[in-house]
Order: structure tokens, then sequence, then C-alpha cells
């Protein structure tokens, strides 16, 4: 079985997301990378459904030359290579990422089975560009799995809803769009780091096709009560202030 | 004729909250269109879900009838809304921002063949719409320009408060009964599982315990159980404390695990990032119990405690028992 997993490079946040003068996008001078959390599920479902089928895992990103770091790090928890869609630094829409995946897809002459993707990034959440690659590829696609068994050409995906799990059933090949809690994804050891430093991304040049205009005008931080909070005392002696306030809020 | 179409979902013959929220969002933007407010039901429903479409102001239903159309198939919804937006070309189509919202919307998109602004708060008619949405589950705004015939939208949960329309009273209803290929109905529900576990569920809880790295292992969140019981509650934990194996993934608070909104938040050895704070952010009060003063949640919370949670939490459960 050949798997894909399509990932997002995106800040680290802590505490805060610092936004740049120009409030155009994040001030990342202080921040880490990583993957959208749903993406590490989606490299580790891949790499799951490898071990168990056989076949190889191929993780692909579409972002600046930096990604090749997030494609390195897939690759040391388990996928077989990279694919990096080198777009630079500017963000691009949904409609744009999805057609350049589809392209790289075709172009790539790989017939994957499995194509996984986050059911949506951690920062922009646009929550479409799994749908939009599927309908580019015509293959069927379902979102929000959070359980994904593989059987002879064929899927079988759960979604959570309130009170169980809505279950679908649909032919390979297929775009599933994963979230977290689907599984555990692994960490890599320093070993496998080390190694999948040394192997070779597959680099392409994508086309980049808008279509009718979406346009950012400006990032904004919402207002919070920075307020401090009541410190209601220090250690164990705070426990009767504390059953004072459970019994105002009318928990008590 | 111009309009304002929106997508609706019921739950148990009633309209869902999260389309009362739609509906009210869509309706100030065909206010602001001077454009009609016209609903799509896929559900077999009774006449009281007209009723209540009434109440928010839609004037035209369309009623899908097709005798494949048994269950939920998100390809065969985005037909639909296709073939839909084919014969009335609206100005815009709003969804509500749930999981089947965003699932039969961004199909929709890529078959039409335009954008959509997903989670949005506010939005404003003029040259295209302008639309304020959430990224990062709403930590961070964007300010965006759509244009495309017509704009998708979907509207964040619990962001917009449901407002029925002031003038509110009769509506037409239309059958509509979209061609369908095999296609479109190869993705569709085949059975519900229903799940076993027991207890109160995170979203429902009206008393969460959340736990983080700081509870140090996954034994001490007995200290956690215990507290909750009492209250009534249930137990949470950050993405930390899940990433560790010390609780199981159902638990998780935060951007992408559950979006609490109980009465109190109990938040146990968290620091307060992003993550976790975009899933408590609906509590109405939070209570910290962090040995570190300066953690962020101690900013973002209404009360806390400086100290120990493994000293704390068994005083309070200690505390109340005496009572």
């Amino acid at each position: 079985m050949e798997a894909l997993a399509c990932i997002k490079r995106v800040p680290d946040t802590g505490a805060k997301i610092p936004l740049t003068d120009d409030q155009q996008s994040i001030d990342t001078t202080t921040l880490g990378f990583t993957v959208s959390p749903h993406e590490e599920c989606a490299v580790e479902e891949a790499v799951q459904q490898v071990e168990t089928h056989g076949g190889s895992t191929t993780a692909l990103t579409l972002g600046p030359e930096e990604a090749s770091e997030q494609l390195y790090t897939a690759i040391a928890r388990g996928a077989d290579e990279g694919v990096l869609l080198e777009a630079g630094d500017e963000e691009w829409r949904p409609t744009a990422t999805a057609r350049a995946i589809a392209d790289a897809i075709e172009e790539l002459e790989r017939k994957f089975d499995l194509l996984l993707f986050g059911n949506e990034s951690a920062d922009t959440e646009n929550y479409q560009v799994g749908p939009r690659v599927a309908n580019e590829l015509d293959v069927p696609c379902v979102t929000g799995i959070k359980d994904l068994e593989v059987t002879d050409g064929s899927a079988v995906a759960k979604r959570e809803v309130t009170g169980g799990s809505e279950v679908y059933e649909v032919p390979l090949p297929a775009v599933v769009a994963v979230k977290e809690g689907i599984n555990s994804p692994r960490y890599p050891s320093m070993r496998s780091r080390m190694r999948a430093k040394r192997q070779e991304l597959t680099r392409m040049d994508p086309e980049r096709v808008d279509g009718p205009t979406f346009e950012r005008i400006r990032l904004e931080a919402p207002e919070t009560d920075e307020g401090a909070a009541e410190v209601l005392g220090e250690g164990p002696e705070a426990a009767p202030a504390v059953v004072d306030v459970l019994e105002d809020i009318g928990v008590l | 004729m111009t309009m304002v179409l929106a997508l609706v979902e019921h739950e148990e013959g009633r309209l869902a909250e999260t389309s009362q929220q739609a509906l009210t969002l869509a309706r100030d933007l065909a206010d602001q269109e001077d454009a009609p407010l016209a609903a799509v039901v896929f559900e077999d429903d009774d006449e009281q879900v007209g009723f209540e479409l009434a109440s928010y102001g839609v004037t035209e239903l369309y009623r899908v009838e097709h005798d494949r159309l048994d269950r939920y198939a998100p390809d065969a919804r985005a037909a639909t809304v296709h073939q839909l937006v084919d014969e009335h070309d609206p100005e815009a189509v709003v969804a509500p921002g749930s999981d089947r919202g965003h699932d039969v919307l961004g199909r929709a998109a890529a078959r039409l063949g335009v954008p959509m602004a997903a989670n949005c708060v506010e939005v404003t008619a003029g040259d295209g719409y302008e639309v304020t949405r959430h990224r990062w589950g709403g930590s961070l705004l964007e300010h965006a320009r759509i244009d495309g015939s017509p704009a998708l939208l979907s509207v964040a949960q619990h962001e917009v408060a449901a407002e029925e329309a002031e003038d509110g009273g009769s509506l037409t209803e239309h059958s509509f009964t979209p061609t369908l290929a095999d296609s479109d109905l190869l993705v569709g529900i085949d059975r519900i599982e229903e799940s076993d576990e027991e207890g109160v569920p995170l979203e429902e809880a009206r008393v969460v315990v959340g736990g983080g790295r700081g509870v140090g292992g996954p034994e001490d969140y007995d200290k956690l159980e215990e507290l909750a019981d009492l209250l009534g509650g249930t137990v949470g934990a950050s993405r930390a404390a899940v990433n560790e194996g010390w609780r199981p993934h159902d638990d998780q608070v935060g951007l992408t695990g559950a979006k609490i909104s109980p009465d109190v938040y109990i938040a146990c050895g968290i620091s307060g990032a992003v993550q976790h704070m975009v899933g408590c952010k609906g509590a109405k009060n939070i209570l910290a119990i962090n040995t570190d003063p300066e953690a962020a949640i101690m900013e973002n919370g209404e009360y806390a405690v400086v100290g120990d949670l493994h000293e704390v939490v068994p005083a309070i459960t200690e505390a109340i028992r005496e009572g």
C-alpha cells in the first residue's frame, strides 16, 4: 500500500501569539516550528498502515525551504520519503495549495492508495485542503476521522459524534482527513533524526493558481481580560477560601 | 433573485443551536444586502422546523427530497448546494462551523471553485465581503476580503448569539430534488456505533478538573478524580499530559481536543498555552492551581492558588468533605 501524508509547517506557539508590526503575520523570531497536531497523527497513521499492510509512506509539504525540517521529522517518525513543494515564504490560500498538491501527486506518477491530511491546520484552520484535493483528483473523501481500518481496497473510517461514532466505508484510493486522537504519534529517537537528515528530499516547483479573491487585510490578537486572577492563598491553607468560591459559583 | 442561502442542521427534530447562530449571522448579512434569507434542509423533518426557521427570518425554505438521500452523504449535499447556487445565484452561502457544516461547505467550495472563509464571527457587505474569522481556535483573528460568487462562509460555534428575527413570520416552502450521480453517494454513513463511555462528557460537565504536566504522572490523577467526583464533575487533561500517555486523548481539553464550557474549570499544574486555553475559554470561571505565580493561566483565570497541586487538591477535597 502506498500512503501519502500531507503536512504543514506551523509556528510552535506558547502562551502568546506575537504579531509582526504590520499585522500581516505571526512574528516567529522567538518561536520554533512544528506541524499541526492533526497532521502529526496523519503521518503516524500512514506509517502504521504501511507497517500493517506493507508498501511505503511519502510525506509531502508545501512551504518554504525551512519546511524540509518538518519532512525530516516525518522521515524520522517512519516515513520513507519526503516531497517539498517549494512555495516561498508567502502564505498560500487553500485553493492554490490543493491545486499544487493535486498537480504534484499526478506529476510524481505514484499511485497512492491512502491520502492522509489533517482535518484542519492549527494556524489558519481552513478545513478544506483535503476535500479540495479529493475534488481535483476525483477520489472519495472523508473528514474528521478518528479511527481507520484498511482492508482489501477499501477503508472503514469513523467520525466521533455525541454519544458514538458515524462509520463510513469508502473504496481506495481515498482522501482521509484525520483528527488528533486517531493514534499516539511516536517520538523519533535522536538516531532516527540524524539518519533522516541524510536522506534526499524530492523538490518540486509548484505553479501557484489563485482562484477568486480571498485577501488578508490584517491579523489581530483579540482582547483578553488581562487582569490577574484573584489569588486565594498559598498552599493547602487556601482550601477554605477555595470552598467559599465554589459555593459562590454554585457548584457546591 | 439574489439571496443569502443558509445550510441548517437538526438535532432530534429541533434546529441545532449552532444552526441558530449561523442563521443569525446569515440574516444580518441578508439585511445588509436587502435580500431574502433562504434555508436548505436535508433531514426528513416535521413542520415544526419550518416554524423555527421562520422565526429566524427565513422566508424561502428548500426541502431536499431525493429517494437515494436516506442517510448523511456529504458529496450529495455539496452537489445539492451547487445546483441551488446555479439556480438561484445567492450572494452568499452560510453554514454552521460544525463538523458537518465544514464537511459539506468545503466540498461545495471545491465544486464551485470559490473560496471559503471558515469560522467567521462577523461579516460586512461592501466590495465583496469583509469577514472577521478565527485562526488558532480564536486566539487570533483574521480580517479578510472575500469575493467569489457566491461567498462561502461558516460561522464559528458559540461566538454569535442566536437571536430570533423581530419580524419573523411566514415562509414559502419549495421542494427541491437534486440530480445526483453515483459518485455523489459513494461517501455516506453506513452505520452509527454507540459509545460505551460512561460518566459526564467533558463538553457537558458543569465542573471540570484539568491536569497538566504538573501532575507528574498517571497515578496522581486519582487526586483530581476524587475532587471531580465530589463536585459531580469530570477530569480533563492538557495536550502535554496526553502526549506523555498519562490520560487518553478523549480527556484532552484544547485546540485539538474538547471545547468545554463548565461553571468552573479547576486547572491543576497547567501553564496556560494557547493550545489549551482555546479549549477552556468557554468556562465561566477558571481556578488555577500552580506552583508558578507567573504562569500564563494565572492571568487568564479568575482565581488562583499558588502551590503544589499534590497538596492543594487533597486539601480542597478534605475541606469539602468536612463541609
